[in-house]
């Protein structure tokens, strides 16, 4: 019963945070009310056994991405942006979409069948800890996208480099 | 426990919210949230995944997904930047250029 009332407050408040996130017309408090968001993520996560993935939530995305993203806020200029129709174009459009993929989503949702579980059962990773069976696994089977990953994000540092220093005129 | 679907519902919400507000909103910046909002709710299913078919491989996604998303938006941001230095603006429809 209690796991039940945690996951419908969290829920809520998911799906409430997100509509605000779209539907503010100042960036700042979308990008606040977004790192509400991302701890009620966190949250789901650890009721979900992945403790480790939660942390990397909070870190990664409260702590990092959306830093990135207050600091881009506070470069622009968007006084004028705030006084724009918020919904431009044929936005009923849009919305009609994102209400038809949904419910496809819904839809799709009652022929799903799971697979055969595996072999982390909750008791095993209670035995060896989340972090640690979760480190094993990434390095040793997915060593090599964990590799990939690593050319990723050196492409992203040389991108956001060369995207956003200025020109030198010479 | 709870039953697998909720959570699926949940996601499939958050995407769904992630892509109405990349339909109808112009402003790069929001534009730009919904798309970590979409790649929040893939996480959410996958984490769910993992643990109703207690198998780890569902996080391992999730943290390689974290890290596209941080490249991603540190790309992403660099190109905002450029738009407005150049355009002045972060209104999407103003930058038009390419159009034949």
């Amino acid at each position: 019963m209690l796991a039940e009332g945690i996951f419908i407050y969290l829920a809520a408040a998911i799906i409430v945070l997100s509509v605000l996130v779209i539907t503010r017309s100042n960036p700042v408090h979308s990008v606040l009310t977004m790192l509400l968001l991302f701890f009620h993520i966190a949250g789901l996560y650890v009721t979900l056994n992945a403790e480790f993935l939660a942390a990397v939530q909070v870190i990664v995305y409260a702590g990092a991405i959306l830093v990135l993203f207050l600091f881009v806020i506070l470069l622009l200029n968007l006084k004028e942006e705030m006084l724009e129709r918020r919904y431009v174009g044929p936005w009923p459009l849009g919305l009609m979409a994102a209400l038809g993929l949904f419910l496809v989503i819904v839809l799709s949702l009652r022929s799903f069948a799971p697979g055969p579980p595996g072999a982390f059962t909750t008791e095993v990773i209670r035995a060896e800890t989340n972090t640690k069976a979760l480190g094993k696994i990434l390095f040793t089977e997915y060593l090599y996208p964990f590799e990939v990953v690593s050319v990723v994000l050196l492409v992203a540092i040389i991108g956001a480099i060369v995207l956003a220093k200025k020109r030198l005129r010479s | 426990m709870i039953p697998l679907h909720w959570y699926l519902l949940l996601s499939a919400g958050v995407f769904a919210v992630g892509v109405a507000g990349f339909l109808t909103r112009r402003n790069i910046i929001i534009m730009f949230m919904s798309i970590e909002l979409m790649l929040n709710a893939v996480n959410i299913s996958l984490v769910s995944f993992s643990r109703y078919l207690s198998d780890l491989r569902g996080q391992v996604l999730v943290f390689f997904i974290v890290a596209v998303a941080a490249a991603e938006a540190a790309i992403g941001l660099g190109i905002i930047i450029a738009l407005f230095r150049n355009k002045a603006t972060a209104h999407v429809d103003e930058a038009n250029e390419m159009k034949g």
